[in-house]
């Protein structure tokens, strides 16, 4: 095939280009994200996360010191101080009206309406000079137009991790996830090898329950559990989830568990029983090792499902710190956070990046496990 | 043997008499083996929590600790007990193995099977129970909740979108997915851009949802754009729009984030199957002088339909489920709302969960047709 193509450079090249256009489409969303996480939260506000790069304009509308406050200087009243609350920028236009509010260039003298002048100098600096002691307490409104160098800061992390219970989340995520993946690996992988290897009344019947049960939407099961958890007493619990997710992740558990242990050399197993080995040996000693890629392929697929699940932790888990696990902080950030993007951006960066690591280093056994999953069965 | 003279009609009554010791020895075992394992876990954490201070980590830790423990102590346990009640040694050999093998598969099977039981088999006729019954689920309400659905509003508007839902993103997923597998199974950096295109799965759907968010951000006429999609039609001098909130369109706004995330998954499994392909099909079009185009449209997709297939209800199942994305974005408002997020709105803000579970049956009733084509496909392949 390749051979055909390399005989056409311009398909080649439009190969290529076609690539390229859909590996950026599908990176730049998360990129963006990442990018704006590590942004100034001013500077996320108004401008894009693509001009993160490059000095952004930036208008201001700053208010004086009181007039009251003004101090005599010769004839006149001087107000000093600089327009930049924090940090530093450079002015290119400033103005005294609303209306007009880049009229004049740093170091012009601009009149102002009630009375007096004022200059903004280049580096902020303002001077506001009155002829007049003048009495008012409310500060002279300036308007600016700044350029401001581009700022990367690791501060927005540092909010979400600490004020904003994200890094509390976090803990509680991984309390739910690890005997979650765990639990339903090891009971799947023991029916795996029954309905594989064992011989026994109703195999095939249980087989095509365990194939129907694949697709039983999860919606089903909420209500009737969450009454029967209420009735048995466990209510808004970890081992509730642990095992609401055991339940819910068994039967692809089993499904992949037993297409993959019922292709094991069927000699192997015979000779080991031949020897006098029992099936319980025989799963420990020889089955369960020989497993590995599958075992490995199906924990991936539930660590990510659970991580990544909202639904379940919100109906099994309660709303409190000690339980609210990491997406439901970030719905719950959503909310009430909606505009903060430095505190969304930030967060949600938090909460994909274990399962992307996940991801792209046993990548090899997720494909492995899909394709098992779909490609044969389905 | 000896028994050679007894009557058919007593030999079968022996036969439902063993299998009935069978089957209450096998549920015997099965009981002791959970009942002392968990009991001894239970001891167990109680025990450090005694002599530990109560750290949450540790707790948490010694929980996961003892919870695999007895796992591992029930499989151990119970064929233990199988192996003392039939030892595989001694006058009856023969015959206690025989019995030993008819029990065991049940031992190996057990948790699984009360799980599944629990957890799935068991919820669905509770769901049939609870839809005839009031916002409690006490009193017996005959067929008034579906009275309720068929006239219902927001039920309507939730499967319309939910039908919109089912036949886009399959689609475009699949699509996407099979361009995507074709290309990059031609270029020399086709693995690098595979694994780029498919990291979008491993991002929650909330996640992708703030993600897709800050994209379709929206800020006053005149202002900067910081969403990626206004910047973009402002800069070809359209009119910033809030995307999200514009009526039926957003729907589709929405359905964008899923497709985002199915892509590489369709991808994997099509890039598979096109590399199943056999090699002289191929060579023989090129030696007929087809096109690239033409190999691929006329000699490959049609060999793949199968993949295809399994791909695109794969999809639509989740589809079918979709929650999160719609929750996290809208919350179901400005005509978005699906099935499956309006039966959380009636378990939790409603708090009617026989409304609720009429919902959930509704989602189940279209599911069953892939899942009866899923068993027959699957017993197919057994045999």
């Amino acid at each position: 095939m390749s051979t055909v193509v390399g005989q056409r450079p311009a398909l080649t090249w439009a190969v290529n280009l076609a690539v390229l256009l859909l590996v950026v489409i599908w990176t730049v969303p998360t990129f963006g994200i990442l990018v704006s996480s590590l942004r100034d939260k001013d500077q996320i506000a108004v401008s894009g996360w693509w001009t993160a790069l490059f000095p952004s304009e930036q208008n201001i509308v700053a208010r004086t010191a009181p007039p009251a406050e003004a101090e005599r200087e010769g004839d006149n009243w001087v107000l000093r101080g600089n327009v930049f609350e924090s940090g530093s920028g450079r002015i290119s236009a400033f103005g005294v009206s609303i209306q007009q509010p880049s009229e004049f260039e740093p170091g012009e003298v601009a009149e102002m309406r009630g009375g007096g002048t004022a200059t903004v100098e280049e580096n902020g600096d303002y001077v506001v000079t009155y002829s007049e002691q003048p009495e008012d307490t409310r500060g002279e409104r300036i308007f600016v137009t700044a350029r401001e160098a581009p700022k990367f800061t690791l501060a927005n992390y540092r909010t979400v991790l600490l004020s904003e219970g994200i890094g509390q989340s976090f803990i509680n995520t991984l309390t739910v996830t690890i005997p979650a993946t765990v639990i339903p690996i090891l009971i799947a992988a023991y029916a795996a090898y029954a309905l594989s290897w064992m011989q026994f009344p109703g195999r095939a019947l249980l087989l095509a329950v365990i194939v129907g049960l694949l697709v039983v939407p999860l919606q089903m099961s909420l209500i009737p559990l969450l009454r029967l958890y209420n009735d048995v007493g466990i209510g808004k619990s970890y081992i509730g989830i642990w095992l609401a997710h055991t339940g819910f992740g068994l039967p692809l558990a089993i499904y992949l568990l037993r297409n993959y242990i019922s292709g094991l050399p069927r000699e192997i197993i015979e000779s080991a029983k031949v020897d006098g080995a029992s099936d319980f040996e025989i799963f420990r000693k020889i089955v369960l090792p020989l497993s590995f890629p599958a075992l490995a392929s199906f924990a991936i697929f539930q660590f990510l499902w659970v991580w990544n699940d909202l639904l379940v932790a919100t109906v099994f888990l309660g709303n409190n710190e000690e339980q609210l696990v990491m997406t439901g902080r970030l719905r719950e950030l959503l909310g009430s956070r909606g505009g903060n993007w430095e505190i969304l951006t930030a967060s949600a960066f938090v909460a994909i990046i274990v399962p992307i690591v996940v991801f792209f280093t046993l990548q090899r056994y997720l494909v492995r496990g899909l394709l098992a999953g779909s490609v044969k069965g389905g | 043997m000896a028994v050679s003279t007894t009557t058919a009609p007593s030999a079968a009554a022996s036969d439902l008499g063993s299998l009935l010791t069978t089957a209450l020895l096998t549920l015997f075992i099965m009981a002791v083996g959970i009942i002392v394992s968990v009991v001894f876990a239970v001891g167990a954490y109680g025990l450090v929590m005694l002599i530990l201070p109560a750290y949450k980590l540790i707790g948490a830790v010694a929980v996961m600790i003892l919870g695999v423990a007895a796992c591992f102590g029930y499989y151990w346990g119970s064929n233990r007990l199988l192996d003392t009640i039939y030892p595989a040694y001694g006058a009856n050999i023969g015959a206690n193995i025989t019995k030993a093998n008819a029990i065991r598969p049940w031992l190996f099977l057990g948790p699984a099977v009360v799980i599944l039981t629990i957890y799935l088999v068991y919820p669905v006729f509770n769901s049939v129970w609870l839809s005839f019954h009031g916002p409690a689920g006490r009193n017996w309400i005959g067929a008034s909740n579906y009275q309720w659905l068929a006239g219902d509003g927001g039920f309507r508007e939730s499967m319309r979108n939910n039908i919109l839902w089912l036949f886009v993103v399959p689609a475009a997923a699949t699509f996407f997915g099979l361009i995507a597998a074709a290309l990059t199974d031609r270029i020399a950096w086709g693995n690098v851009a595979k694994s780029l295109i498919f990291m979008p799965m491993a991002i929650s759907f909330v996640g992708a949802s703030v993600i897709w968010k800050f994209i379709y951000d929206y800020r006053p006429e005149g202002s900067d754009q910081i969403g990626v999609l206004n910047a973009v039609v402002t800069f070809f001098g359209g009119d910033p729009q809030a995307w999200i909130t514009v009526p039926f369109w957003n729907n589709f706004f929405l359905m964008v984030v899923l497709i985002w995330i199915q892509t590489g998954f369709a991808m994997v499994i099509l890039s598979a199957a096109l590399r199943g392909i056999p090699e002289e099909t191929i060579e023989a079009a090129i030696i007929d002088g087809a096109s690239p185009f033409q190999i691929f449209y006329k000699i490959k997709v049609p060999q793949i339909w199968g993949t295809i297939a399994v791909v695109w209800t794969t999809i639509t199942i989740l589809v079918l489920k979709i929650f999160d994305i719609v929750l996290a974005m809208t919350n179901g408002q400005w005509g978005t709302q699906v099935l499956a997020n309006y039966m959380f709105d009636w378990m939790f803000r409603g708090l009617d969960f026989g409304r609720a579970s009429t919902i959930a049956l509704v989602i189940m009733v279209l599911v069953v047709p892939i899942m009866i084509w899923n068993i027959r496909e699957a017993r197919k392949d057994v045999r």
